[in-house]
């Protein structure tokens, strides 16, 4: 196997690795939240099914941790065995928030233990509350410092380059890089907004299949509440995202937006396809780019043509672009009208078309997720590190790596298949009806 | 230089933690696995299942931290061991991911067939056996550095005779571990039948951990002089060490303090590990690395030990925490109270 196919089979075997692990750790770092949110509403109003309802999610969670953390390693162990050379020159620079990610990873996998095993220790149910913040803020910053390291990856800076070698190395200023805000906020809000959305879609699927149990409600309308707030931040957010893009990583946004000529009042392109360079189909919005990019209708903004051939990403991220924002809008339009429609009690909302929409919006979430992490990478391209090396300088020159994608795709069937299996059955076997008369009779023994 | 030392040490002792808490949960796998065979498991499964529960996602982040911390403290190591350990840590990786995941997935899912628990006592024999050729690696002659970069040879790996050995040690180590420490939690949650199983298997593991242990210091007489000259100047540490192996047998043996009888177990594998550590010094890959042209940068390296010591200051306090309600709650060990939010 020669280096071109190592570098293509690495590419492949890392973006497999990283789609896979996203599903899992995005709702490990979103579903903590949702639980503590809930745990809290349930302490706060003295009702019982919220309780219930955080007991049941974590119950799940522990699933999809599982899931993450074992994929998480692999990738963590990946980025040396695929990328040797990128790790080499990248350690000595960004091996800070690496560092610190694996703390924040071991304090929420302490915590999570504890809190798994304490449900009944407490009398005090805030007590055991308290538990959970610890996870929940081990679960984001584990997030915040592994996309530090990805923001570097974009933007690197804090070193300079000498004769090739590295000098004047600032760790804590190649942590704060001008991508880390924008990049950080949109990794930690979608992941919120993405957790709470796929718990609506259990929700309203419950209540469109035979269950109408009251706690359903409950469910999804707390649930709907937090996803809209979330991805209304995601959409602020998103616009920050676009004006740092214009500033800093120029030939990703115009190659998001097919923006060949460097002009101003650039117009947005929505949609589209792309034959033989010309745009087809698309629905254009004049100035909308320049707003975007600038907040100013009249802004120049810079297009492919600065840019040499070689270091133009693929243009196919457009696609994956409009797919992201196209679901993000959908998910607040859907969001916005069911929480107004039921605070107006109208009746349309809790209809079984409306539920539909909602059972369809969790998996939408984790497609925009995806689209999303896809876009930013592969909007990087040529670069592993942006202006610095090359993807195709940093791969491992080991022929094996075709033979290890196959074992490493294996494994990730048998783990999607697992933990799909197991988590409806969990469901299945135990829905909350009986669990709710359960804990009746159990409460009744109690008292006896 | 004496960051260089700080840094290694740290994660020196990272790994010892590692291979101390992994061999636990890797050979309690193992015998529940055994006892199923053997039509025994009413008597260990309570025991280990009570153990793991709430430890087995701590146990990966000691080595997730350990792999993390070698690129960070060293990075020349990514490009020496990530181009060569490509297949094994590989194979590693995906045992540990289903092993991982297979946990999870019967302890709380309630995915229970004979069959995996089988392969989940069996894999956990497996890993060890491939972690522990980063270790034969280490000792030189097994890479070549050539034009395009550097290969491993694997023909001359796997018919090394210093191979085997390492794999046999480190699956007898394991098993030996884990027969200590939990004939010591059988007998703290006063189940009688256990600590008398796992008390055989403790003293039936003894004998090979050490016969490996002293036959891999004779044989790198021949494959590297020079470390093995260097062990020879250490004598006297391996001898701490055999001394303390004798006192946890012969307490065992006694049936007298079982907890004292691990205690002298870490000691031994502690004195053992660091020992051969410094044995090692200066060479991460012999003769390509040495912890000195692999370090990295000074503000690095100062970063990465402030972010190690507020990281300790916060890690201590919770893992005594999740100690004392677990390990250390006489209740909870007694399996009195279980107070978990799964249905059983």
């Amino acid at each position: 196997m020669g280096n071109e196919e190592s570098v293509f089979f690495s590419r492949v075997l890392t973006e497999l690795t990283l789609s896979f692990h996203i599903i899992y750790a995005t709702v490990g770092v979103g579903i903590p939240l949702m639980i503590m949110i809930a745990q809290w509403v349930g302490i706060k109003k003295q009702d019982e099914h919220y309780i219930l309802l955080a007991r049941r999610w974590t119950r799940g969670f522990v699933i999809t941790v599982a899931v993450g953390v074992v994929t998480g390693t692999a990738i963590g162990l990946q980025l040396s065995l695929l990328w040797p050379n990128f790790m080499e020159l990248a350690g000595n620079v960004i091996a800070l928030p690496l560092f610190m990610e694996t703390f924040a990873f071991f304090f929420e996998a302490i915590f999570l233990g504890i809190y798994l095993y304490t449900w009944d220790r407490f009398e005090n149910q805030k007590k055991h509350m308290l538990l959970l913040i610890p996870v929940a803020i081990g679960a984001s910053f584990s997030a915040i410092f592994i996309t530090i390291v990805n923001a570097f990856m974009n933007a690197p800076q804090g070193f300079d380059i000498v004769n090739g070698q590295l000098v004047n190395i600032n760790p804590v200023l190649a942590m704060f890089t001008p991508a880390m805000p924008t990049k950080v906020a949109h990794v930690l809000s979608t992941a919120y907004m993405t957790s709470a959305f796929v718990l609506a879609s259990i929700g309203a699927y419950r209540l469109l299949k035979g269950s109408n149990h009251v706690y359903h409600k409950k469910a999804l309308f707390l649930t709907m509440k937090i996803g809209l707030i979330f991805s209304i931040a995601t959409a602020v957010i998103g616009d920050f995202s676009g004006k740092y893009l214009a500033e800093y990583q120029p030939e990703k946004l115009a190659a998001a937006e097919w923006h060949f000529e460097t002009e101003k009042g650039a117009p947005l392109m929505l949609y589209g396809l792309l034959d033989d360079g010309e745009v087809k189909y698309a629905i254009k919005i004049p100035f909308a780019l320049s707003i975007l990019a600038h907040s100013n209708p009249n802004a120049e903004v810079i297009g492919l043509d600065q840019f040499p051939e070689n270091e133009i990403p693929p243009l196919y991220i457009h696609y994956l672009f409009d797919l992201m924002v196209t679901i993000g809008m959908w998910m607040t339009a859907l969001s916005l009208i069911y929480v107004v429609g039921t605070w107006l009690k109208m009746r349309f909302v809790a209809s079984k078309w409306y539920r539909w929409l909602i059972v369809l919006g969790g998996p939408l979430s984790i497609i925009a997720i995806e689209a999303g992490w896809w876009f930013a990478e592969v909007g990087r391209q040529p670069w592993i590190l942006r202006g610095i090396m090359r993807t195709d300088e940093a791969a491992t020159i080991s022929g094996q790596v075709d033979l290890m994608l196959l074992l490493f795709a294996g494994l990730y069937l048998v783990l999607a298949v697992g933990s799909i299996i197991v988590l409806t059955r969990m469901f299945r076997k135990n829905p909350v009806e009986q669990e709710l008369s359960d804990r009746e009779l159990e409460k009744e023994g109690d008292l006896r | 230089m004496i960051l260089e030392i700080i840094g290694i040490s740290v994660l020196w002792l990272f790994l010892f933690g590692y291979v101390i808490v992994a061999s636990i949960d890797f050979g309690a796998g193992f015998f529940n696995a055994y006892s199923l065979f053997r039509g025994k498991q009413h008597v260990l499964t309570r025991i280990i299942q009570r153990y793991l529960s709430p430890v087995w996602e701590v146990t990966n982040v000691f080595l997730v931290f350990f792999f993390v911390g070698i690129v960070g403290f060293f990075p020349k190591t990514a490009y020496y061991y990530g181009t060569v350990l490509l297949v094994p840590a590989s194979i590693a990786v995906i045992l540990l991911a289903i092993r991982g995941s297979y946990y999870a997935f019967t302890t709380y899912g309630g995915l229970k067939q004979k069959k995996w628990t089988y392969l989940y006592g069996l894999s956990g024999l497996f890993i060890p056996a491939s972690l522990s050729i980063v270790l034969t690696i280490s000792e030189g002659g097994f890479v070549a550095e050539s034009a395009p970069g550097l290969e491993l040879n694997y023909w001359s790996l796997f018919t090394s005779p210093l191979t085997w050995s390492i794999v046999v040690l480190s699956i007898a180590a394991v098993l030996y571990i884990s027969a200590v420490f939990l004939t010591w939690y059988a007998h703290k949650a006063q189940d009688e039948p256990a600590t008398e199983l796992l008390r055989k298997y403790a003293l039936i593991w003894s004998l090979p951990a050490i016969i490996t242990a002293t036959g891999i210091i004779v044989e790198l007489r021949g494959h590297n002089p020079e470390h093995f000259s260097r062990l020879m100047d250490l004598w006297w540490l391996f001898g701490i060490s055999f001394i303390l192996f004798a006192g946890t047998v012969y307490l065992i043996w006694k049936r007298k303090a079982y907890g004292f009888a691990f205690g002298l177990l870490t000691g031994q594998f502690l004195v053992a590990f660091f020992a051969y550590g410094v044995s090692h010094y200066p060479f991460l890959l012999y003769p390509y690395l040495t912890i000195y042209d692999s370090f990295t940068n000074e503000a690095m390296a100062a970063a990465l030990i402030i972010a190690f010591i507020a990281g300790l200051g916060l890690l201590l306090p919770s893992l005594y925490l999740l100690l004392r309600l677990f390990l250390f709650n006489k209740d909870y060990v007694q399996g009195k109270r279980d107070d978990h939010a799964k249905e059983e």
